[in-house]
């Protein structure tokens, strides 16, 4: 028999998994490329328009991009400070505890504690956090230690004023990620080359030195790894942002992943919330390329 | 034992490090295990106290209650909740790991024309967004009346899941000892029989990982039982915390308690099977 039985077989096995796949994904992409040319109310958007949305999005809707005053605002605006700041607050606090924890007496514990919010909801952690933002020092442990410890201070209603709000959800989410980039990082700084490390010592490298020369060039895959998950992971933000704040305060807090959903299911534009999602995908296919590159180069 | 150990510890400089790192370590760990302390207080203190005073003063004085999660089971129907999180969950589990183990087999073992376009597709899906496929299925399922039910349900999360489940299943299996498998292909043992005899036995513990990596990520999703189930009677746990904060923005000790509620399971999972997760996240990669 030829290997892999006859040639019917790899297909029964695939096909499960393929017809999914073409129902789940790939239709509903395309259908979703379709409609986002269409105007309408409801989920069944029904007038041709072209791509009046795609120019109502980048030119006339205040919520998703507002270029005419300093500075400047709106969901695409707000996505773009999620991609830089969450994947590089996650990156660097997440290296800075696998390194400090590696070989220290405690060091199970810190990373389980911080662990810990991966494991539950984006619900429940939103439901935490509001709990800490909240505007009452006797209810929000944030105001509570401010006004503590800063004489004078006034508690700041963090997810209702529209100049910190997205700061405290990136916070929530940093929150939450952090683990997943220490527990990656420490794996890989565990497995360096012990050899390299101990000839950088006895030449005189000091731990500082040690880690910017030697051990962070080695970790360069796993850093790039988390990266991209990360800015996968701030592209596709959704819940986090719905649970904590719907969008608000007046759509302060709009982003990208969030608009997709509010435009189709609050505001019933299929159509609109359509256009965006296809703009999502538009900024996602250079990481989807990098994706496929590094699996290609990882095969040979 | 490396970064700190390892250096001598005499010079007043390296102790002044050591001394840093904890410091800065302690405080991280803080900084992460407070907000859901607070959160964890507040649900054994009764509304009355927590209007009164901050959290942090049960932990001096020592008065809780059980009422909260009492009235947030039942009342509050949280207790019907768990049971939809379960029926949702548990074939939400299942399914997607046989069709993703079926697959990566084929993926890993078999040749045929377009396995690499395949296996690169699958990988390009695992970085589509959901937000994209929403309408569309939301539509398929109107049409064939799945809205609104467990079977539509399992679906969803059925095919959500299988890019990550393709992946990570047929690495593992690709890895398996090719000399296994071939021996029974000589000795004329069909696909089927080798796929459930050798190849689901020695991949336990990918299975095990992808099996703890769905299960959290179906019981802790939101989104899905909003737009596919939308029925209260229907919503797991996630969904009616989200109501809860929907009516009561400020009804704090149901809303800690129903949080609770809804972490214990994953929790459970998580500090029972905390190897696995470890070991799916550093060989598997992530989902998202």
């Amino acid at each position: 028999m030829a290997p892999g039985g006859n040639r019917r077989t790899p297909w029964l096995f695939l096909s499960p998994a393929l017809f999914l796949l073409l129902a789940f994904f790939v239709w509903p992409t395309l259908q979703t490329m379709w409609w986002s040319l269409h105007g309408g109310t409801g989920l069944v958007p029904t007038e041709y328009v072209g791509l009046e949305n795609y120019t109502r999005l980048l030119t006339g809707d205040r919520l998703f991009l507002r270029l005419d005053r300093w500075p400047p605002s709106g969901a695409l605006v707000n996505t773009v400070l999620w991609l830089v700041l969450f994947p590089a607050l996650t990156t660097t606090l997440g290296m800075l505890i696998a390194v400090l924890a590696d070989g220290v007496r405690y060091e199970k514990t810190v990373k389980a504690i911080i662990f810990l919010p991966m494991v539950i909801s984006a619900t429940a952690a939103s439901v935490i956090f509001r709990f800490v933002y909240s505007p009452d020092p006797t209810i929000g442990a944030a105001n509570a230690a401010l006004t503590s410890l800063i004489p004078g201070f006034e508690p700041v209603p963090w997810l209702g004023r529209g100049s910190v709000v997205n700061f405290a959800i990136i916070a929530a989410a940093v929150w939450i990620w952090c683990g997943l980039a220490m527990t990656v990082f420490s794996a890989a700084y565990k497995s360096l080359n012990q050899e390299v490390l101990e000839a950088a010592r006895v030449d005189g490298a000091g731990p500082w030195q040690t880690f910017w020369r030697i051990s962070l060039p080695m970790l360069a895959r796993p850093v790039t790894f988390i990266v991209i998950a990360m800015l996968i992971n701030a592209l596709k933000m959704l819940d986090l942002v719905l649970v904590m704040t719907a969008g608000g305060p007046r759509g302060a807090s709009r982003i990208i992943g969030f608009s997709v959903y509010w435009e189709v299911f609050n505001n019933s534009r299929a159509g609109y919330g359509s256009a965006i999602a296809i703009l999502m995908l538009l900024l996602l296919i250079p990481v989807i390329l990098i994706q496929i590159h590094r699996i290609r180069v990882e095969e040979r | 034992m490396r970064t700190a150990a390892a250096y001598p510890l005499r010079s007043p400089a390296r102790i002044a490090g050591r001394v840093l790192a904890h410091g800065i370590l302690v405080l991280l760990g803080l900084v992460w295990l407070v907000p859901s302390l607070g959160l964890f207080v507040t649900s054994w203190r009764s509304p009355s106290d927590i209007a009164a005073s901050g959290w942090w003063n049960a932990l001096v004085e020592w008065r809780y209650t059980l009422a909260n999660y009492g009235e947030v089971l039942s009342a509050r129907g949280f207790a019907n909740n768990f049971l939809n999180s379960l029926i949702i969950t548990v074939p939400s589990t299942l399914f997607p790991i046989a069709v993703g183990a079926l697959a990566g087999y084929a993926l890993a073992w078999m040749r045929f024309r377009g396995r690499d376009f395949i296996y690169l597709g699958v990988m390009a899906l695992l970085v589509v967004p959901l937000q994209l496929t929403w309408v569309p299925v939301l539509r398929l399922f109107n049409t064939f009346g799945l809205t609104g039910t467990f079977a539509g349900i399992w679906l969803v999360h059925t095919a959500f899941g299988l890019p990550f489940a393709v992946f990570l299943l047929r690495n593992f299996i690709a890895e398996l000892p090719g000399a296994f498998i071939e021996s029974a292909r000589v000795d004329g043992a069909s696909e089927l029989m080798i796929f459930s005899r050798i190849v689901l036995p020695l991949s336990l513990p990918a299975l095990a990982s992808l099996a703890i990596f769905q299960f959290v990520w179906v019981w802790n999703d939101l989104m899905n039982a909003l737009i596919f189930l939308q029925i209260r009677d229907k919503y797991p746990l996630t969904a009616a915390i989200q109501s809860l904060l929907g009516q009561f923005g400020s009804e704090w000790h149901l809303l800690a308690a129903g949080s609770f509620v809804a972490m214990s399971v994953p929790l459970l999972v998580f500090f029972a099977l905390q190897r696995y997760f470890v070991r799916g996240i550093t060989v598997g990669g992530v989902k998202g």
